[in-house]
């Protein structure tokens, strides 16, 4: 991998490099409950819009990766052929827990990387309905006789025995340990990022939720699991989001009006968990967000402060926190005060989530890495109309899934 | 006339119903990683020798949620945690015989490992699971 050296004062993007890999057009659906349409239906909306966005169609697509958690295992890439145009381009039906969406972007970029392709075409859909709780037992009514089974030996499922398998309190255990390490951060400063994402989510029409709440209706709504209260968890829903990739070489002899809203991917990163002590008996969502940061950042040498808007993984909000910290985005330590002092707000230094994040404005599960980095595109090109962050010129889109896997990927605003 | 104990398993085979119950890990010899499930070899060096090795029952809490809403079936609330035992092993389990709320559950509290059954089978066999509780 090429390392760039890191640096705060970052020279601005002047001209397209052959080897660069570029977003040329990109779309998301509205994230919500979709009856009458199928997954093909909601990724082949988001497809033909992404090819339109960047005035190209699925004919010159060398690649197509497609994700999906939930409909892994159902060929959704070929499925979405059907529809859209067979033409007979390699495909890739890719599926990496919540980081679904960024590794379908990410195995587009690798193709271009790779010089197999010089477009392709990454899409992201789910259709969740209403699914209630991720994760989790269900209990057995069937005769039993206890035996041993499994890695752990176990006579029965371990979920409510040993812990907690749910999401919800997977990610409040995360916040909480964080809390441990960190006096000062608490249940209130948990319902803060809840608060300001319900907000943002007031000026994005494309959000599933689009409703301000005060803080004491966040910290007064239901416990799931303390300190994530109802109204501090991402909702289940359906969706679906496109982009479409283009190498700078073949960037160079695209119509002036169509390469100046193209965004550069400054870097794109993919990590797993590597061995911690602790991650043996929980999910670490820190240490691999860690090393995926660093390693994005020293790759576009962009560093944090340079950061215009940050999309980042608020499947809850006991999660956004601790990122503000595992991204570098506060002091070490400091998730607790960067939140009081409204850094993240969308008027603060370091805006988060301006979309409402996971917690608003939804979260189907394959095309939400894929969501972030239109969010990002959008404000880089200056078309995010009522949330646009004026000027922003880099931004950071973030994603995890449990198991684990990580994807961040850097943007930057072109200067062509 | 001798009345025959009732059966029992451990929920799990890292429990070890001795006369003092305790948790068991597989040590790695090369770089002492610790792990509760079966293995084929060490996450952090990538070695293949394990030994058996008695983990402490004495532990602190380093987080822990409280669940509300957990699957069904499932008694809730009750309060989940990650702990560390004495020996520097985490574990993952419940804090039981403790009221599950926030204002008593505290962060870094001492804790002691103790075992309750959560149910027989058909054969009448109890399943024995473990716990932490406040010491």
């Amino acid at each position: 991998m090429s390392q760039t050296q890191s640096s705060t004062s970052r020279k601005p993007v002047r001209k397209i490099s052959s080897d660069s890999v570029w977003v040329l057009g990109a779309d998301m659906t509205h994230f919500g409950r979709y009856e009458d349409q199928d997954i093909v239906d909601l990724a082949a909306q988001t497809a033909l819009a992404a090819l339109d966005d960047g005035n190209v169609s699925i004919h010159d697509m060398d690649v197509l990766a497609a994700g999906t958690l939930l409909k892994a295992g159902t060929s959704l890439g070929q499925r979405l052929q059907k529809q859209i145009g067979q033409t007979g381009i390699p495909v890739y039906n890719v599926t990496n827990a919540c980081a679904t969406g960024a590794t379908a972007i990410r195995t587009v970029y690798l193709a271009i990387k790779a010089g197999e392709a010089d477009m392709g075409l990454a899409v992201g859909a789910e259709q969740m309905g209403k699914m209630g709780l991720l994760a989790g037992a269900h209990s057995s009514k069937e005769k039993s006789v206890y035996e041993p089974k499994g890695r752990y030996g176990a006579v029965t499922s371990l979920d409510g025995y040993l812990g907690t398998e749910t999401m919800p309190g997977v990610f409040a255990q995360a916040g909480m340990e964080y809390a441990n390490e960190h006096p000062g951060v608490g249940f209130e400063q948990f319902a803060k990022v809840a608060y300001k994402n319900h907000l943002h989510s007031t000026r994005n029409p494309l959000a599933q939720y689009r409703k301000a709440f005060s803080l004491d209706e966040i910290m007064q709504s239901p416990t799931m699991s303390y300190p994530n209260t109802l109204l501090m968890c991402c909702p289940t829903g359906d969706g679906a989001a496109a982009v479409v990739l283009i190498s700078g070489e073949r960037l160079k002899s695209m119509p002036q009006d169509v390469r100046r809203r193209a965004v550069k991917i400054s870097a794109s990163v993919l990590t797993s968990d590597p061995y911690t002590e602790s991650s043996q008996v929980q999910p670490d969502v820190s240490t691999l967000t860690r090393n995926a940061a660093a390693l994005a950042y020293e790759t576009a040498g962009v560093a944090p402060e340079d950061l215009d808007l940050v999309e980042l993984h608020d499947c809850f909000a006991t999660a956004e926190l601790i990122h503000y910290d595992n991204l570098g985005l506060c002091e070490q330590g400091g998730a607790g005060d960067f939140i009081d002092s409204g850094a993240p707000f969308r008027d603060g230094s370091t805006p988060v989530n301006v979309s409402g994040g996971l917690i608003s404005k939804g979260h189907p599960i394959g095309a939400t890495g894929v969501a972030n980095v239109y969010e990002i595109t959008t404000h880089l090109r200056g078309e995010a109309g009522e949330r646009q962050i004026a000027g922003a010129k880099v931004g950071l889109a973030h994603v995890i899934g449990l198991g684990s896997a990580c994807g961040v990927h850097v943007l930057e605003k072109a200067a062509v | 006339m001798q009345i025959d104990p009732t059966p029992q398993i451990p929920l799990v085979d890292y429990l070890r119903l001795d006369k003092q119950p305790h948790l068991v890990a597989n040590e790695c010899t090369n770089c002492g990683a610790r792990f509760f499930d079966r293995r084929n070899a060490c996450a952090q060096c990538g070695l293949r020798q394990f030994t058996k090795v008695p983990i402490r029952n004495e532990a602190k809490l380093k987080s822990f949620t409280i669940v509300h809403r957990a699957a069904p079936g499932i008694p809730a609330p009750f309060v989940s945690a990650v702990v560390e035992t004495k020996d520097g092993t985490t574990v993952r389990a419940n804090v039981v015989n403790c009221d599950p709320n926030p204002d008593v559950v505290r962060l870094g509290m001492p804790l002691q490992l103790t075992t309750y059954c959560i149910g027989a089978d058909d054969d009448g066999t109890e399943a024995v699971a473990f716990g932490y509780q406040p010491s």
